[in-house]
């Protein structure tokens, strides 16, 4: 499975790459701007997302929530979402509705403060404070998200903090904020913009320039501080969380290669052999064998700068302690490492694998977000198309050896919720 | 101020996979709809075993069932059948709704034939092993020990029983109570697969790279000769708890937010006016630029958003506006719901809130069917509520003849505020006097756990 890219930068620095398909009337314009969390300045936390909140309300042309109203009324559907290190904006549109789509990303990309208000601020932060509460603190085990990468990077690290952001932080928040943030991160030097779908190509390069050609240059993300990390923790970290919960939950997380290094690839295998569907290791032995937990699963958080994290997570089946699920998983992890991984383990999860990249190339929006991602994170949109080579080039060997050097017990970090009160259990 | 806007070029045609369907001697149906862009293909057996068919005091059968078709079957035990699935780079996904039973999976071409193979033997020969069987049981009493401090699970249960007569199926949960679930055993999950499960209900649904052809030899000769004698299905009676306004408070001490569900029992899936309902709910509360989320989110910042749905079932689910909001705004926010249901059916709608609403409907259609898991889903729901071979290619026209008129008549023929039932999960304390306050019902107040052993 081959898409076709062509991609080309405009003078101002957008990297734009086109991927054509005509099988269905639908386009999608994907726009991933290099900027998330990380580059938050301190006591800032959870700015990145509300900004991204803000790009909803309005532009120079466009009015508060006119954006959605317009690509809904276009029969479209869009949206946004911030990560630890990028931001991404997205319609999917008839396709004949392509220049509308382009158009209200221009806008905002070249002219976003004139629509910027303290008011538009005031409820967009409420809104902000709703989802905190909607999918963190009012949510069992939802504080997981921020706890585990505050657990596993040391505190000046960029990708220490909490994403959301603290209700403090949250209120702090400025106009000023909003403008500084802006004029540093969205500039078209650092975004990328992926058109996936049903268009014509010198129609649609004719459109990108007419929108976006004119928007200026930014001048120059300002550097990160620095993301490199030693290879492991060098101890076993341990927060124990009495929560609001009935059952214990483990997350038990690996310091690992950055997304996109050839260690990675082995690392997303050994995910799939050790949790993913229920013929992985955890899943055979936790819930089927032993029946310690009703639910497993291991993945890692993509993440291309410094050090990614791997993470296995358990739910403990009722009656079960916490102690007896942790020995559980370690007890799969460490003979992993000893037994190694078979090439029968290594076939199911290749094959696994392989069918869920080639579904997740379905829609054009899926299409053009995967794009986007390589383009943003590893500066080469073509990897999109060397992924399922890259999975199937890893050996048994490649996987063996990720175990040892990643899943030793001088790099765990265990984030284990317990509940605040012993409930008693009915069996 | 405002530039002048992008107007939109020509419309490219769009068609829904044509599916071909053909009807077994034995009575399975096939349904293929090919779809060439990449080599996946989506199989999916629907079974005409749902949760409304549970039998009083043994409710969760239908799902504890179908969860347990993946537990083993024929020869394999549960290790081997999922060994023998993700060896074909695949993994069977079986559950079951309140209308069906149904098994998915998606596989590349090369490996249709062997997954078909194997899908037969899940679905004629399954073990029901006590062991497993005890599994799954336990897991399911684990989920809903966990939904007492999930405020969105337990709002949704606690809702349904706030709507729903006691008597009716709908008012506990498709999978199941403490109590129905302990109960159950091996010998209820095989008499359910032999009163339910047969080539005479159910339907196999192939959307991807195959041709009608190649589908209907591998069916035949899988699940060819499979037949016997069903029986019929139960019918699920929907009687409202209460015909006046309820308010129900459940005690989440100290939770920060209140989960919300404001509404009562809605339509059946086949009723005549179901667009008329799709596009009123729209405009109501469908979309994100719809008059609930933009008040409740956009003008008063009440919430992260907020949702408003029919439950569409073969008989009436609920029609329910759902959200979450800060606690001390949970009176507030109730009555902007009533007041926006009122407006609803005070008076029409505007020319563009209908414009927005049916050229949403018409134009993600084609967005929502660019994969084969969604295609063979949509080609399910079709089959499951017997609806006619061209909906798919009316469905647009039919959206965009709906007017105002019919949105109004909707709304007031299908909203019934006096009869709306408010139920909120949340602290207490703070909430019980903010919803006495708006004088729609004095609230009755229970806990996270009562109730939870019926």
């Amino acid at each position: 499975m081959q898409l076709p890219l062509a991609s080309y930068r405009l003078p101002n620095g957008l990297l734009v790459t086109l991927s054509e398909d005509h099988s269905a009337p639908v386009v999608a314009v994907n726009l991933w701007y290099h900027v998330g969390s990380a580059n938050e300045r301190s006591g800032r936390t959870g700015f990145a997302h509300l900004f991204e909140h803000m790009l909803f309300q309005g532009s120079a042309n466009v009015g508060a929530n006119e954006h959605f109203e317009l690509v809904q009324r276009a029969g479209g559907t869009l949206n946004g979402s911030t990560w630890l290190e990028r931001t991404n904006y997205f319609e999917t549109v008839p396709s004949h509705h392509l220049e509308l789509a382009l158009w209200l990303e221009a806008d905002r990309m070249g002219a976003l403060l004139p629509a910027m208000t303290q008011e538009k601020l005031d409820t967009q932060r409420d809104v902000v404070k709703n989802e905190r509460r909607w999918s963190v603190d009012n949510q069992p085990y939802g504080t997981w998200w921020e706890r585990l990468p505050a657990l596993c990077y040391p505190r000046e690290h960029p990708f220490h903090h909490s994403l959301i952001g603290s209700m403090e932080d949250l209120s702090e928040a400025s106009l000023d904020d909003v403008a500084e943030f802006f004029r540093t991160f969205y500039t078209p030097d650092n975004a990328v913009l992926t058109i996936a779908g049903d268009f014509d190509a010198a129609l649609a390069r004719t459109l990108v320039e007419r929108h976006f050609g004119a928007i200026p240059r930014g001048t120059g993300r300002p550097a990160l501080p620095p993301m490199a990390l030693p290879s492991t923790f060098g101890e076993w970290k341990r927060e124990v969380v009495e929560d609001d919960v009935m059952v214990p939950r483990l997350f038990l997380a690996f310091r690992a290669p950055v997304f996109g290094s050839p260690a990675y690839y082995a690392g997303s295998v050994c995910a799939a052999v050790l949790g993913q569907r229920r013929g992985s290791r955890l899943y055979r032995a936790l819930v089927r064998e032993r029946e310690v937990a009703s639910d497993v699963s291991a993945f890692t958080w993509d993440l291309a700068k410094g050090a990614d994290l791997f993470v296995a997570d358990a739910t403990a089946r009722p009656g079960i302690d916490a102690a007896t699920l942790e020995s559980a998983v370690v007890g799969e992890i460490d003979r992993l490492r000893t037994e190694g991984v078979s090439p029968d383990e290594l076939e199911r999860a290749l094959a696994l694998i392989e069918t869920d990249y080639v579904s997740s190339m379905q829609s054009a929006g899926d299409r053009a977000d995967a794009i986007s991602k390589f383009a943003t994170l590893l500066g080469d949109p073509t990897v999109v198309n060397r992924q399922v080579a890259q999975y199937r080039a890893v050996t048994a060997a490649d996987v063996t050896a990720f175990a040892r050097d990643v899943l030793g017990a001088e790099n765990r970090a265990s984030l284990l919720y317990v509940p605040r009160v012993q409930t008693e259990v009915v069996s | 101020m405002k530039a002048s806007r992008p107007t939109p070029g020509t419309p490219r045609p769009y068609e829904f996979p044509q599916a071909t369907r053909v009807v077994l001697p034995g009575g399975l149906r096939l349904v293929v709809a090919p779809m060439r862009r990449l080599p996946l293909v989506t199989i999916l057996a629907v079974v005409d075993a749902g949760a409304a068919g549970d039998a009083p005091g043994q409710e969760g059968t239908a799902m504890l069932a179908a969860a347990a078709l993946a537990e083993g079957a024929a020869h394999r035990d549960g290790p081997a059948l999922a060994d023998a699935f993700e060896r074909l780079g695949t993994a069977i996904e079986s559950g079951a709704d309140w209308d069906d039973a149904s098994i998915r999976l998606t596989v590349t071409p090369g490996r249709f034939d062997e997954a078909m193979a194997l899908l037969s033997e899940v679905l004629m020969a399954p073990r029901f092993a006590a062991a497993d069987v005890e599994r799954l049981k336990a897991e399911r009493l684990a989920e809903l020990l966990q939904q007492q401090v999930e405020p969105r699970g337990l709002a949704d249960e606690r809702f349904a029983r706030a709507v729903y007569d006691p008597s009716s199926r709908y008012a506990r949960p498709a999978g199941g109570t403490p109590a129905s679930v302990r109960a159950l055993d091996p010998a209820h999950l095989h008499a359910w697969h032999t009163a339910r499960y047969s080539g005479a209900t159910t339907t196999i649904i192939v959307a991807g790279d195959v041709t009608p052809e190649q589908a209907l030899a591998s069916v035949e000769r899988r699940l060819g000769d499979w037949t016997r004698p069903v029986s019929p299905a139960l019918t699920v009676q929907t009687i409202a708890r209460s015909a006046s306004r309820g308010v129900h408070v459940v005690a989440k001490p100290d939770a920060p937010q209140s989960e919300l569900r404001v509404g009562h029992v809605g339509l059946p899936r086949t009723h005549a006016d179901y667009f008329q309902a799709v596009v009123m709910n729209a405009a109501l509360g469908g979309l994100f630029s719809s008059r609930i989320n933009l008040n409740l989110r956009e003008v008063h910042a009440y919430t992260y958003g907020a949702h408003s749905a029919f439950d569409w079932r073969r008989s009436a689910g609920p029609f329910v506006v759902g959200t979450a909001v800060k606690t001390e705004v949970t009176g507030a926010a109730v009555r902007e719901i009533l007041l926006e249901i009122d407006r609803m059916r005070e008076s029409e709608i505007t020319a563009d809130e209908l414009g927005l609403a049916t050229r949403y409907l018409a134009g993600v259609f084609p967005i929502r069917y660019e994969t084969t898991g969604a295609v063979a889903s949509a080609l399910a729901v079709a089959r499951v509520y017997e609806l006619p071979d061209d909906y798919f290619s009316t469905y647009r026209e039919r959206i965009t003849a709906v007017t105002r008129a019919d949105v109004h008549a909707a709304a007031r023929t299908h909203l019934h505020p006096s009869s709306l039932q408010v139920l909120a999960v949340g602290d207490s304390s703070a909430v019980e006097g903010q919803l006495a306050a708006l004088d729609i019902g004095t609230p009755t107040v229970t806990s996270a756990d009562e109730g939870a052993g019926q």
